[in-house]
């Protein structure tokens, strides 16, 4: 990649339906922490914060140019504060482009939503294409079933299958005091919950969430400076698809498997499941925690069912998936993406107390965004080397 | 040492009041072709494509998303800057920053916006800009700001109507010359000054229409643009200013400088430019209305309040004057938002190769300057060179 960048610092805020703050109060939240836990200051003299990126969305956000109310937050006032509407693990894509193009050498990403104080399915109805989808009420849950339901019938993945991704994730979410949803589930009370839209049923939903995350960026002789532990991306990479479901084969995941191939190679791995410790994906539905391993190379094409039976996945599994209680336990869209790199930098830092993993060295990020997980983004950490 | 990154491919559809022709992905995908066209490229050639406008003004969200298959955006990289009427150049930076970080080669930036989609009510969308709880009992649209940003200036300086006139006619001058513009309407200074008043001092003739349309580029790193083309257009700088939300949009009670004289002020530093006017050969201001246009030649320029209304009068600003400002006509002949700054760098790009046609400066162009302007009083200043160095 040219030069070592790696995370320096992260922080989140508790995920839930936070009706007790204003969307830039939640957003200070982890910026706050992350700024009093660093000690670093916005600067122009490269001894502090040079730039800051954030990934938020005009339209859950209710605001056009919603960045502007999160400007006094990310430290902008009269400095260089980029904006993206995309999934926060974009934000740590373009701040890692900054640094490697010599544009800056620590930047704090941000990322930030409030779900709860709109409607998300009529916001994720005027993100679909409107002459031709908009009208038949496609929103990410209609188009998430199709997509369901496409691959349960093309591979044999069953309901129940989807259900144990569940199971285990609101379980693993009882040892994360940062989890929205943490609850004792059995498969039965998923598959007696209410359906949204056949085949995905309440449980098999994430929930309403709002939240956000902080990072810091650094190119490697700062990050080295400024931590002992020093999280390194060794490998990124991200990948469009197309936009109408019917130019797709729902049943796979075409960019997720593009842009983790990529992001394996940058890093060196071949063998996900033996080189990779953790893996902590968005799961914004049951089946795509199913589907996204298929597509980061866990298991062959419709093989996700048979890997989350095998225990495998479990957090004292060979390759334990979204220790953290994944984004079916709460995390808002554009938000989620940033949310597992946090999670992934905890654990590769021995931080993540009761769901830590011992030993962890190397973790894979998924973060998506559009319907049906369109644009895909794939981030290799690793708490060893330093280039 | 950052790569090197040249303006490879230029594009831009015919900017106009209503686009009835073309759907949504149809404008984006018009513009991408002109620009691969205009670098002899196909989108195979592409690594990343960043896609962007203002969305609301379209009535769509996730409009990457959406305009993947027409923008040349699958299967590649890409991301979706969304900075209001900054985009175009916030889109160009970060297509900048892509191709100069040595991951990407090739990056297409295409930014567009078909207004008339949104119920042709772009004002009435831009209202939700405005902190809900504080603030929008208080907010006008765009026009408050500029309005009031006009009348501080004519009380401060005296600067008469006529000057504001005199510009807008150059301005329209120069988009009769320019086939690409949305207003070509061959005025007169009367015309002007006779124009229906909105918000004192600002009258129709005197703002941005709300145009349809969209403009793309394409840029390369240094070895790859020296192979795709022997008029590379260089990248010298882009600096990004942003500015807080909460005091600037109660327009002028900022005790803080503007964004634009601290861009200008930063990019001036960096690139060893001491007398910009001399320096610098053209620029394509961001002038949502043509008395921002006077106010913030100041600004850019470094100039004592006041100065602008006599260059304008020794006609210093004309295509054919000492320091020509929008020889395309401007942002007061064409405002399709999303666009609209990234069509500030294509017409200073166009410029600095020569290739205006007929609304090229009369001068050489060796250094260009383009800015982009939008959200709370946000700047995005590029430099373009013809020379590497």
């Amino acid at each position: 990649m040219g030069k070592g960048v790696a995370i320096i610092a992260a922080a989140q805020t508790k995920y839930g339906v936070r009706s007790d703050v204003h969307l830039p109060e939640l957003a200070f939240e982890p910026v706050e922490e992350i700024l009093s836990k660093t000690g670093l200051k916005f600067t122009e003299d490269g001894t502090g914060i040079d730039i800051t990126v954030s990934c938020c969305d005009d339209y859950w956000d209710g605001r056009t140019i919603s960045g502007v109310f999160g400007t006094d937050v990310a430290g902008g006032n009269l400095r260089h504060d980029e904006r993206l509407e995309s999934d926060g693990t974009l934000g740590v894509y373009y701040a890692l482009i900054e640094i490697l193009a010599g544009h800056a050498d620590v930047a704090l990403v941000i990322s930030y939503c409030k779900e709860s104080h709109t409607e998300p399915r009529l916001v994720e109805n005027m993100c679909v294409e409107p002459v031709f989808l908009r009208s038949i009420g496609l929103d990410f849950l209609s188009a998430a079933a199709l997509q369901a339901n496409r691959y349960l019938t093309k591979y044999g993945i069953t309901p129940e299958q989807c259900a144990k991704v569940v199971v285990k994730n609101r379980r693993n979410a009882k040892l994360n005091p940062y989890a929205q949803v943490a609850t004792e589930l059995t498969i039965d009370d998923i598959l007696k919950s209410e359906m949204l839209a056949y085949p995905i049923r309440v449980l098999d939903s994430k929930p309403v969430s709002d939240g956000a995350c902080a990072l810091i960026i650094a190119e490697e002789d700062k990050a080295k400076k400024l931590t002992k532990k020093p999280i390194w991306i060794t490998g990124i990479a991200d990948c469009y698809d197309l936009h109408y479901l019917g130019d797709r084969e729902l049943a796979e995941c075409q960019s997720l498997v593009t842009a983790a191939q990529k992001a394996y190679k940058m890093a060196g791995i071949t063998k996900p499941v033996e080189e990779i410790d953790i893996a902590e994906l968005c799961d914004m539905f049951s089946y795509q925690e199913l589907l996204w391993s298929e597509g980061l190379g866990f298991c062959a094409p419709g093989e996700g069912g048979k890997l989350v039976e095998s225990g495998m996945t479990e957090i004292r599994g060979k390759l334990p998936i979204n220790p953290s209680g994944g984004m079916i336990s709460g995390n808002p869209v554009t938000v989620g993406g940033m949310t597992r790199v946090v999670e992934a930098v905890l654990q590769l830092r021995g931080e993540a107390g009761a769901h830590q993993i011992d030993g962890a060295k190397t973790a894979v990020v998924q973060g998506n965004h559009g319907i049906c997980g369109q644009h895909q983004c794939v981030i290799i950490l690793s708490n060893e080397g330093g280039e | 040492m950052p790569n090197r990154v040249a303006i490879v491919g230029i594009g831009q559809t015919h900017h106009a009041g209503h686009r009835y022709d073309v759907s949504f992905e149809e404008l984006f995908n018009e513009a991408t072709r002109a620009a691969l066209e205009d670098a002899q490229l196909t989108v195979k050639d592409i690594d990343a494509a960043i896609v962007s406008n203002m969305d609301p003004f379209d009535g769509r969200g996730c409009v990457d998303t959406i305009l993947v298959g027409e923008s040349g955006a699958y299967l590649k990289s890409g991301v979706k800057p969304q900075t209001g009427g900054t985009t175009g150049g916030t889109s160009f930076s970060v297509a900048w920053t892509y191709a100069a970080s040595g991951l990407f080669d090739t990056v297409l930036v295409v930014s567009g916006e078909k207004q008339e989609e949104c119920g042709g009510d772009s004002q009435s969308v831009i209202m939700t800009a405005v902190d809900e709880l504080t603030l929008r009992p208080f907010y006008t649209g765009a026009l408050g700001g500029l309005a009031m940003r006009a009348s501080r200036y004519i009380a401060e300086t005296g600067c008469p109507e006529e000057i504001a006139a005199l510009e807008r006619v150059i301005m329209d001058e120069n988009a009769l010359a320019n086939p690409y513009a949305h207003l070509r309407l061959g005025i007169t200074v009367e015309d002007v000054l006779k124009s229906p008043m909105l918000i004192y001092p600002v009258r129709l003739l005197h703002m941005s229409p709300q145009s349809n349309g969209s403009t793309a580029l394409v840029l390369a790193s240094e070895e790859k643009a020296k192979r795709i083309t022997d008029k590379p257009v260089w990248i010298r700088d882009v600096v990004t200013v942003h500015q807080s939300g909460f005091i600037r949009f109660l327009s002028g009670l900022s005790p803080d400088p503007s964004s634009h004289i601290v861009a200008a002020k930063k990019l001036y530093e960096r690139n060893g430019i001491t007398k910009p006017m001399e320096e610098i050969d053209l620029f394509e201001m961001y002038d949502p209305c043509i008395w921002e246009q006077i106010i913030w030649m100041e600004d850019f320029l470094l100039l004592e309040k006041g100065t602008a209304p006599k260059l304008i009068e020794k006609g210093v600003t004309r295509r054919d004057g000492a320091f020509p400002i929008c020889p395309s006509g401007g942002v007061v002949c064409t405002n399709d938002i999303g666009a609209t700054a990234l069509t500030r760098v294509a017409e200073a790009a166009l410029q600095t190769r020569g290739d205006a046609g007929e609304h090229q400066v009369t001068k050489e162009v060796n250094l260009a300057m383009a800015s982009a302007w939008g959200a709370a009083n946000w700047t995005v200043l590029s430099l373009l060179s013809k020379a590497i160095d």
